[in-house]
């Protein structure tokens, strides 16, 4: 963990996650100067669209828009949901952010809660992380305890009730709709758009759904105003991000840097390549984000904009890397593996087109592959891609797709030799237990 | 069929959600009927759902959807290991082979005495941590060595 940036400013591993610590950094001075200064939500949502602060879940959608679909005058309860499903393979951000900064996430949600009038929220988290799960609720606990939360926050007519919710093992949930059904008790199945959460979501009552990261930006562009924000960035890409770093480099972890950083410099922050090897390979934003070939990621810049020109997709800021050890065959298998096990299985392209990626690139592999595999797999996700419920099913496609345009080579030689460009004592050599420094 | 302990975790997750929302609680039911009982059987779901006032069937329904709750007995520790790519990279495939060969069982196998079972996990979230271990559900072990999981399985084997 890198303690630079916003969110991460200041923290100190576990020792620095209480209501003390965060408000010694400054933490609920927005939400404090909102309410005595009685600031309009029109004002807070004009300040979110100045900042330029994108959806940091991996859409990039810009919040202060999202924030204003809300109906204003709807007669009914309004919910707020927080997204800390983080299960994306390379992700794990969120993670840190609610074990070490949870109340920047309460505050955020309390903010937005009062610019859409919101009276009940949850912060869904991941269950693999109940740990987390736990220690978010003594946070909300601290936060209520001390009147930032809850009925009359800070002795004026404002309330928000927030809870948390979490995950058991389930990957879907991280779209927004799946969650809400989740939140709701049901299996985690996308529900069909429109209608959008904004009108109906969780109970079906006008809902906002956010990225963890998003709340937690939330406190700092009130204390900042919007456009110093968006200045920490580059026009379009507001703001700090954090960006997780995994895979072949010397120290892992999560790095909050401004946007439009060049991705060389995140690398040098992450201690270069392990073992000073070359870098072969960047999927630059979380597992389902086509994967870059290293002379074309060391151009890029961090940013949506830079890494869409690649090519590629920011999305949740989930760097894998990969080194010239690393099989591309395998890696897709693996990956392949992921989405067949986490589809929901409601739609069927994607249930059973999964299924066919996965054993297709098992067969290559594993020496069976056939001549025509590569027409197959193109074929597959071209079948899949834009005809389901969600995105799983482009998600499950793009690395397919990329692995083949960027290394194609690398599996028709695999489909030829039946056997890996890379000798296996090689790969066995660069995927040892590593732990950093 | 729950403990009084456990029926009154359940009613502070009834508390969360709105009066007429009940069900949202079963996500939380489940994992707290598991933890007593060591796994989901059908009637440990069907009461759940039965507290709930849900049908038994959209119980059974969460139970079977996520993955991290068991609809079959496990031992009395379920390790799970993250295998997926940014973890393999960085040694998860060698430490679910050194669990392999420790307990001298695969994934989705009990050890004979009951100790221990080995899951395979998909993403969960802490791919800078890795190997990443994930021992019943809940504890999440970090940067695993094998010196740290000889440590590990020592300390479980006692409990």
């Amino acid at each position: 963990m890198s303690a630079r940036g916003l969110i991460l400013a200041g923290v100190d591993g576990d020792r620095t996650w209480r209501l003390q610590d965060y408000i010694g950094r400054g933490g609920y001075s927005a939400l404090k100067k909102i309410i005595a200064e009685k600031i309009p939500a029109e004002t807070i949502i004009a300040e979110l669209k100045a900042s330029s602060l994108r959806g940091r879940g991996g859409a990039g959608f810009p919040t202060g828009l999202k924030w204003s679909f809300m109906p204003r005058s709807f007669p009914g309860a309004k919910y707020l949901a927080c997204n800390s499903d983080e299960g994306e393979p390379g992700t794990f951000k969120d993670r840190d952010i609610l074990r070490y900064n949870p109340h920047s996430v309460i505050e955020g949600m309390t903010i937005a809660a009062y610019a859409m009038g919101c009276e009940r929220g949850y912060n869904y988290i991941h269950g693999e992380i109940f740990e987390i799960y736990e220690r978010f609720e003594e946070a909300l606990a601290e936060a209520r305890e001390a009147g930032l939360l809850g009925q009359k926050i800070l002795g004026s007519d404002f309330s928000f009730e927030l809870f948390a919710h979490h995950g058991y093992g389930a990957y879907i949930c991280g779209e927004e709709t799946a969650l809400l059904e989740s939140i709701e008790g049901k299996k985690g199945q996308p529900r069909f758009k429109p209608p959008f959460p904004a009108s109906y979501g969780l109970y079906g009552k006008p809902t906002t759904i956010n990225n963890t990261e998003t709340f937690a930006s939330v406190p700092f562009i009130v204390n900042m105003g919007g456009e110093n924000f968006l200045n920490l960035g580059k026009p379009n890409n507001g703001g700090t991000k954090l960006f997780s770093i995994s895979g072949h480099v010397n120290r892992p972890g999560n790095y909050e840097i401004g946007m439009g950083t060049p991705f060389a410099e995140l690398l040098e922050m992450a201690g270069g390549m392990r073992g000073g090897r070359k870098l072969k390979a960047v999927i630059p934003g979380g597992s389902s984000s086509p994967v870059l070939p290293a002379t074309v990621m060391m151009d890029c810049t961090m940013d949506y904009d830079s890494i869409a020109k690649a090519g590629s997709m920011l999305g949740s800021g989930a760097v894998i890397v990969m080194d010239e050890t690393t099989c591309m065959v395998k890696a897709l298998e693996r990956l392949s593996y992921f989405y067949f096990e986490e589809s929901c299985g409601q739609c069927t392209p994607c249930r059973e087109g999964t299924g066919w990626l996965y054993r297709v690139v098992h067969r290559i592999e594993n020496g069976l592959g056939r001549r025509d595999d590569l027409d197959l797999l193109n074929s597959v996700t071209g079948n899949i891609m834009g005809r389901t419920i969600c995105a799983l099913g482009d998600a499950a496609s793009m690395p397919v797709q990329s692995f083949i345009k960027h290394f194609g080579s690398e599996f028709e030689y695999h489909i030829e030799n039946k056997k890996c460009l890379v000798p296996p004592e090689v790969q066995h050599q660069g995927s040892q237990i590593y732990v950093s420094p | 069929m729950l403990s009084q302990e456990s029926l009154q975790q359940i009613d502070r997750e009834i508390a969360k959600y709105p009066p007429d929302q009940k069900q949202s609680a079963v996500m939380s039911a489940l994992r707290i009927a598991q933890i007593e009982m060591g796994w989901l059987a059908k009637e440990t779901i069907e009461f759940v759902a039965g507290y709930l006032d849900m049908p038994a069937i959209a119980a059974y329904e969460v139970a079977s959807f996520y993955n991290m709750y068991d609809l079959q007995p496990v031992g009395r520790h379920k390790i799970t290991v993250c295998t997926n790519l940014p973890c393999a990279l960085s040694g998860g495939v060698h430490a679910a082979d050194y669990v392999k060969q420790k307990l001298g069982i695969d994934f989705n196998e009990t050890t004979p005495d009951g100790k221990f079972t080995l899951k395979e996990g998909e993403c969960m979230g802490a791919c800078g941590d890795a190997p990443v271990l994930l021992v019943n559900n809940h504890h999440m072990c970090s940067w695993m060595t094998t010196e740290k999981i000889d440590q590990l399985l020592a300390d479980l084997e006692n409990k």
